[in-house]
């Protein structure tokens, strides 16, 4: 007897862990399907190949799928999101030369992200020359909670700097060869860039919106609706990679997987830099140990309202227009209900609720939960701005584009 | 009916397969064909030529950084859609199976558009085939080389003149049910092993 075999895009970065770690050790034929890893070459074939059918699942970027059935990519295919792949894991990375001017105005090398931005902000504003910063693709975390550090920070992300966007591997590069002043991306590419090419990490997500969203597992909800089953065991698989990939234990096991010519092809030593959240900024070496969270804090749940977060935020910069059906279109891309059901079986505490609000919590607390007891990590914004999804219009409305 | 007025952009790192699309375009009738091989170029290469259709290759790592200049609407004066119709599913197919992708201002009459289409899928999928032949070419070589290795071997070792020497080859992997070369191969590495 075969088992079924589901093919899964993913792009070079530390998230597709728990893809890969369901692969290589054999969660996947646990949970009763064979798991094939196709490495692809940008986001935008990502998304056209899984809208198409060629990739069953694919590791997404967590406003693509809601991007999709808004109707703002080519290929208009619904999809949906049933499970996370972690928290954190990516960071804002700067030149040498654009590093030590904000060292001038101030910037403690702390990582922080308030102090990074002040400082940042005061280069702008004295500089003649537009900085040209880079993220993955338009409808990413990185484009969002890059353009959320600037405004916040009193930077108008349109006309005070140009936003570029560039694949992930090519950051480093194009960073060290003069053509970029920075970059937003995921490990192991903020790592690469101060190892090879003298960069300098400004700040991480883990500062700027603590244990937030990133990535997902996407899938077209057509393939979910005539494959149940498969969709239950892909949600259990990431989830039981999570709880390995968590682990301190097998941290150096993660990188070294990851490091592998199939997957990262980078040094184990880079690699295990996010996993271990022992980070090198270049300026100093600093402990973050949720720089990024594969698992704890229920990780894996696919929160009704950072989907509606991911909305707002494209609502704010223009890509799409508010109404209550966009809202209500965007909320139901992720889909709790069947991660939920899928992790019934393994009998582990879920969220009760699909909703929570962002920003109020300065401290790791207790959620709501079925079937146990669950511990969420803290949730502010550098800012100090909360998110409540029952009032997405005002928070738009709240949040100046400049 | 081909519209030899509009004008097209290809973007390919690969420069022969590029200019093998660029050909059937030319020949088609259309006269106003750019080629690029760096993504960096476009946005000159857009204000001077002003694209109606633009390929790309799938796997240009570039194409989220292509997207992303359309959408910056002062980039270009006129929206660009990806694909033809967003609801012409077996086109988009095609052409992600044939590895290009195609963006298309947007308002342009399908039937205008189809054509220019048609000729990259169908250049980009000949492209491919003749990678594929050249690599059988280049392997037919390689097996020739060794059987004339083997040959050698025999011609010394047993003083048999050429024919007769293939003709031992030929009869041995028939009686073993294995094929020439690998009886060939088998032969070399046994050479070696024994040889001085």
């Amino acid at each position: 007897m075969s088992l079924p075999h589901l093919t899964a895009g993913f792009l070079p970065l530390l998230d597709s862990a728990l893809l890969v770690l369901a692969h290589e050790l054999g969660i996947a034929e646990e949970e009763g399907f064979t798991l094939g890893l196709t490495r692809e070459s940008s986001w935008a074939n990502i998304r056209d190949r899984t809208a198409l059918g060629h990739f069953d699942i694919a590791l997404v970027l967590a406003p693509m799928p809601i991007a999709a059935n808004l109707g703002l990519t080519p290929i208009a295919t619904p999809m949906i999101a049933p499970v996370m792949t972690g928290l954190g894991n990516n960071a804002i990375t700067v030149s040498a030369d654009l590093w030590s001017k904000m060292a001038d105005a101030g910037a403690p090398g702390d990582l922080a992200a308030g102090p990074a931005g002040k400082a940042l902000a005061q280069v702008i504003h004295s500089t003649p020359r537009k900085l040209r910063l880079a993220v993955v693709h338009q409808t990413s975390s990185h484009n969002y909670e890059l353009r959320y550090w600037l405004a916040a920070s009193g930077i108008d992300p349109d006309r005070d700097v140009e936003i570029v966007v560039l694949p992930p591997p090519l950051l480093p590069e194009a960073l060290g060869a003069g053509g970029l002043d920075g970059y937003c991306v995921g490990e192991p590419w903020n790592s690469v860039g101060v190892a090879n090419f003298g960069a300098r990490i400004a700040t991480t997500k883990s500062s700027i919106w603590q244990w937030s969203p990133d990535k997902a597992v996407g899938m077209r909800s057509d393939w979910a609706e005539q494959n149940p089953d498969l969709v239950a065991a892909t949600i259990r698989a990431v989830y039981r990679a999570g709880q390995w990939c968590q682990d301190s234990a097998n941290h150096r096991r993660a990188a070294e997987i990851m490091a592998g010519p199939a997957y990262l092809n980078q040094p184990m030593e880079i690699v295990a830099r996010a996993l271990t959240g022992q980070i090198d900024g270049g300026v100093q070496q600093l402990s973050i140990p949720d720089f990024y969270v594969p698992h704890a804090g229920a990780a894996n749940f696919p929160w009704k309202s950072h989907a509606l977060w991911y909305y707002s935020q494209m609502v704010r910069w223009g890509e799409v227009g508010f109404s209550a059906a966009n809202a209500a279109k965007a909320a139901a891309t992720f889909r709790p209900d069947l991660y939920r059901a899928a992790l019934a079986p393994l009998g582990v505490a879920v969220p009760a609720q699909d909703l929570r609000i962002d920003g109020a919590q300065a401290d790791k607390h207790a959620t709501p939960a079925i079937g146990g007891t669950l511990e969420l990590g803290p949730n502010r914004f550098f800012d100090g701005q909360i998110f409540d999804p029952s009032a997405v219009e005002s928070y738009i409305r709240s949040q100046a584009t400049s | 009916m081909p519209s030899p007025d509009l004008s097209i952009l290809i973007i390919d790192e690969n420069r022969i397969r590029a200019s093998i699309i660029e050909e059937g375009l030319r020949e088609a009738g259309y006269a106003r064909v750019a080629v690029i091989h760096d993504v960096n170029e476009v946005g000159r290469t857009i204000a001077l030529t002003m694209p109606d259709v633009i390929f790309i290759d799938l796997e240009n790592p570039k194409r989220d950084t292509l997207e992303h200049f359309f959408s910056l609407s002062r980039a270009i004066q006129r929206p660009i859609a990806m694909f033809v119709d967003r609801s012409d599913g077996t086109m988009i197919e095609k052409a992600v199976e044939a590895g290009v992708s195609a963006y298309v201002v947007d308002g342009l009459k399908k039937e205008r558009v189809k054509p220019i289409l048609d000729m990259a899928i169908s250049r980009f999928n000949a492209f491919s085939r003749l990678s594929r032949e050249l690599e059988e070419a280049r392997s037919a070589l390689e097996e020739r080389k060794i059987v004339d290795q083997a040959k050698g071997i025999l011609m010394k070792t047993k003083g048999l003149s050429e024919p007769e020497a293939y003709a031992l080859l030929r009869k041995t992997a028939m009686n073993q049910n294995r094929r020439l070369i690998d009886i060939a191969q088998s032969l070399i590495t046994a050479a070696n092993l024994l040889g001085p």
